[in-house]
């Protein structure tokens, strides 16, 4: 199974305590400075709708957004390009993108945030219905593969993996560490 | 860009209908004709346009940071999908919903669209269409099928065709209408979708149905067609047709549609439709985009000529069985309520539930039923938000949904004690704000967000002037709670400034130096009686007092309003230089940029404006004043026009506003030729041969547009101006105006002034 579109959720540890209005300002920043890898295009603002992707970065390989989706805030990666080798690699770009600007987020707003990422949970989802429909067997065929890259990933097989069920949603699924993660380990 | 579109391809192609499958294969080859350069690129962009794939902003691949005008690096190899448009920029994609219709599956496959393809955002346009943007090329064959699956196309929804068919949401439950419009909209739909007559348009063509004429659901007088249903008793039968307008529409010029048939049979609608898509492919205005729209025959010609030629059309045509097939199945298709009727209960608990009831149910025709209107801030809903919706429509609806013009859905046939539980749903799916229709609910184009010919952050002030008036909207006295509030992002009125009670477009000034974003005040407009008058522009204010500037309106309104007047009622009365004069303040004593550097940025955008070129010489300076000295004059004129005009003096306000332009046309060519003098022949010459040969005054999207009107109004000066005559040339004088600050900002920015 092709997964591909990778898409990650780092999630805000605790309330959201940044003016969600500072990550316009942020993300232009980027994008003139070309902070990130890949080629960023341009800034979306979508904080007046409740619940959803709040405010984005767009780009050409991948989007990044501070994202409330679920209403949780969150720095969200969503891979658009194609990502060549197995699907390991496909998750280890995701992570390494995301991880990446969540550390530069943290740096930026440490004066004036703070603001921190969850050291202990994340979400994966797979944003292509076609590769992977939002089913038990799409499950049953990733898990042993998500599994194996999670417990490298954090060096350890101490965590939980929840897949949420919605047969309309996307493939999703939330990873949760018994033990906090070094977040820069993963970029 | 997504690598799944092979197996969509697979997966669908076998289920569409074989003519849609082959359409959209052959866009998929034409796009790969284009990648690889076999395919003209000018032809390659009308095709996809008709095809409903738009360009965005920044997809020439120039992007202004703040500081200076970047390169965005795509890859170039590849081939241009346009004119200066780089392949991979990201674009927007338009989905025709006929007179808004809609069922469940088609909007969980936009969810799904929004999701995969697009930015999670589903947005719902002023003309009923969902746009999503952000979406590659490549990608759209795949979401072209998947639409198809659900019987959606995006077939004509841009390019130089019939526009998506507009209808009133509450056709078929309205208490006011005349009859249900939905079967004939749909009739229309499907009957001119590829019609071989409508397919040599200079320009777009947008029709629209309406169930009666008093309300403003299917805005008739700005379309090129339009039907509000009509009866008539013959020989003791009731028969059923529509009052006709045609040649009405908005942008740069408005204009209201003309009388074409007070009652055109139903048994008429398709062929004389057919005959007018003949008569404007052969007559309509071809080379001269600006002067293309439908509107601009219906003038050239007046309405006897226009009528005489399609009806002469018409008596040519061959007869066609879809005329009239449609007539024996409009009862076919008619919803009905998935619960018996049923009364609101007596109590309802909650502020806000209350409020939501004032203002977002409507008591159907059908005793028992409530129509729900789902307001949506500015347009936009999520994924997760479509899925929600279509929970509700399973629960209390047999499953169909209507968008609307003001950029919300109407949900139809809620038994009136489920209301209370809609709500709830509703609410707990974050689309359960009250103040549909009201001064909150406010209408927006793109803007500067995302399309090429944005000005001015439409958006972002929509947002700002949502969140200023979310806190005290319900707490407003009630006359200020119905005000509709309406903003473009430039003077094409998508946003639909002109019918608003408040309008807003974009235009920029220079300040200090320094480009600012800057919004027109509208005046004097109408949403009711289907978009029964046209505002004006009275003043530019800088974009971030514009919140300001509607305190200002709406507490004067307040203050001096008599009992029970309409704010269209007191703006005649009160008169539009009183209102300027109330605005004027907020035009002077601008911050310097170092007092304030965020008043020369635009909402929701850090980014300057514009650079400008800060730290000229002098002698520079000197000009910029007398400059800005001249066009100051050549808008009061323009303003001062309009008041003749509201006098009832169309000869005065044609002079006055012809006279601006010239001067506005004096102040620029001095900055090159300082000597040029007032006789009107001379400036005329000198703006010819300095800007207009020169193309130095052409707009990179309009040309030479703007000055075509000023030359038309140097060649008319002699006339006897009527009141329309009037109204458009001081249109036409606003938008040259406009035209001369936008070709002084760009020479600013080139140096080459």
């Amino acid at each position: 199974m092709q997964l591909q579109h990778v898409n990650i959720k780092m999630f805000v540890d605790g309330s959201l305590d940044v003016d969600p209005g500072k990550f316009i300002n942020i993300f232009h920043a980027w994008i003139r400075d070309s902070a990130l890898d890949g080629l960023l295009i341009d800034v979306a603002d979508y904080r007046h709708v409740p619940a959803g992707p709040g405010v984005m970065l767009i780009g050409l390989e991948g989007d990044y957004n501070l994202d409330n989706t679920g209403d949780r805030w969150g720095l969200r990666y969503n891979r658009k390009a194609e990502v060549e080798g197995n699907n390991e690699d496909r998750f280890r770009q995701a992570i390494q993108a995301t991880a990446t600007a969540c550390l530069l987020l943290e740096e930026t707003l440490a004066t004036e945030g703070p603001l921190k990422f969850s050291r202990q949970e994340f979400e994966l989802c797979i944003n292509d219905r076609a590769h992977a429909p939002n089913t038990s067997a799409t499950l049953s065929a990733c898990q042993p593969e998500i599994k194996t890259f999670v417990s490298q990933l954090l060096g350890h097989e101490d965590f939980t993996i929840d897949h949420d069920p919605a047969p309309r949603g996307l493939f999703r699924l939330t990873i949760k560490s018994a033990k906090p993660f070094d977040l820069a380990k993963l970029v | 860009m997504k690598t799944s579109n092979e197996i969509w391809k697979d997966r669908l192609n076998r289920k569409l209908p074989p003519q849609l499958a082959e359409e959209i294969d052959t866009f998929e080859t034409e796009i790969e004709l284009r990648r690889q350069g076999k395919m003209d690129e000018v032809i390659f962009a009308e095709t996809r346009l008709r095809r409903g794939a738009y360009g965005q902003r920044y997809d020439n691949g120039q992007r202004h940071d703040g500081k200076e005008t970047r390169t965005l690096a795509y890859d170039t190899n590849k081939n241009t999908k346009g004119v200066n448009t780089v392949w991979d920029a990201p674009g927007m994609l338009r989905i025709k919903i006929p007179y808004g219709g809609m069922n469940i599956e088609q909007l969980e496959v936009i969810a799904e669209l929004a999701e995969e393809y697009s930015d999670g955002i589903g947005h719902i346009t002023t003309r009923q269409d969902f746009q999503l943007h952000f979406i590659h090329i490549d990608d759209t064959p795949t979401i072209m099928r998947r639409l198809a699956a659900v019987n959606i196309t995006t077939r004509e929804a841009c390019g130089n065709s019939v526009r998506n068919i507009t209808g009133c949401p509450y056709a078929g439950v309205c208490p006011d209408e005349k009859f249900d419009i939905t079967p004939y909209a749909d009739a229309l739909t499907h009957f001119l979708l590829g019609h071989p007559d409508a397919q040599n348009f200079g320009r777009k063509v947008k029709p629209s149905f309406s169930g009666c004429a008093q309300h403003a659901c299917g805005l008739a007088a700005m379309h090129d067609l339009a039907y509000t249903a009509e009866t008539r008793m013959v020989d003791g039968k009731e028969q059923r047709g529509f009052c006709f307008v045609v040649g009405g529409g908005l942008g740069a010029v408005p204009f209201q549609a003309k009388v074409f048939d007070e009652f055109l049979p139903m048994e008429e609608m398709l062929p004389i439709a057919q005959a007018i898509a003949k008569v404007f492919s052969r007559h309509g205005e071809k080379k001269n985009r600006s002067k293309a729209r439908m509107k601009f025959l219906v003038k050239q010609w007046g309405i006897d000529k226009f009528k005489e030629e399609v009806l002469a059309e018409r008596a040519k045509l061959q007869h066609d069985p879809r005329w009239t097939e449609f007539i024996s199945r409009v009862e076919d298709n008619v919803e009905k309520p998935l619960k018996p009727p049923s009364d609101l209960p007596s109590i309802i608990i909650g502020e806000k539930l209350n409020q939501w009831i004032k203002t977002n149910v409507r008591p159907q025709r059908q005793p028992g039923y409530s129509t729900v209107t789902v307001a949506l801030p500015l347009g936009d809903l999520t994924a997760d938000q479509l899925r929600s919706l279509t929970d509700i429509l399973r629960e209390f609806t047999t499953g169909t949904i209507r968008t609307t013009v003001e950029q919300n859905f109407v949900i139809r046939w809620i038994s009136n004690s489920d209301i209370p539980a809609v709500y709830d749903a509703l609410s707990r799916a974050g689309i359960g704000s009250a103040g549909a229709c009201n001064i909150l609910d406010i209408v927006t184009c793109p803007g500067t967000d995302t399309c090429k010919l944005g000005i001015s952050s439409s958006r972002g002030l929509s947002a700002q002037l949502r969140k200023q008036l979310d806190e005290k909207c319900f707490k407003l006295d009630e006359a200020i709670q119905n005000l509709h509030v309406k903003v473009s992002g430039c003077f094409n009125s998508c946003g639909q400034h002109h019918i608003a009670d408040i309008g807003f477009y974009g235009v920029n000034r220079t300040v200090n130096g320094f480009q600012v974003p800057h919004f027109q005040v509208v005046l004097g407009g109408q949403w009711e009686n289907n978009a029964g008058s046209y505002g004006m522009p009275i003043i530019a204010i800088a974009s971030k007092r514009i919140p300001d500037a509607l305190d200002r309106i709406t507490n004067y309104y307040l203050r001096l309003r008599e009992t029970d007047e309409s704010f269209l009622t007191f703006i005649k009365r009160i008169g539009k230089a009183a209102i300027r004069q109330e605005l004027h303040s907020l035009t002077q004593n601008a911050p310097t940029y170092e007092q304030d550097p965020t008043y020369y940025t635009d909402w929701s955008d850090p980014r300057e404006y514009s650079t400008g070129d800060i730290g000229r010489g002098e002698c520079a300076g000197e000009v910029v004043s007398a400059y800005q000295f001249a066009m100051t004059d050549a808008e009061r004129m323009v303003f001062e026009a309009q008041i003749h005009l509201d006098e009832n003096d169309a000869q005065n306000a044609g002079n006055e506003a012809y006279a601006a332009m010239l001067k506005s046309a004096k102040a620029i060519v001095q900055m090159k030729y300082d000597d040029v003098s007032n006789d009107a022949d001379e400036i005329v010459e000198e703006f010819r041969e300095r800007y207009y040969d020169t193309k130095l005054f052409f707009d990179p999207f309009a040309g030479g547009k703007f000055a075509s009107y000023f030359f038309a109004a140097h060649d008319n000066a002699s006339q006897a101006y009527t009141e329309e005559s009037a109204r458009h040339t001081i249109e036409e004088a606003q938008l040259f105006v406009e035209a001369i600050h936008a070709c002084y900002n760009r020479l600013r920015q080139e140096g080459l002034s």
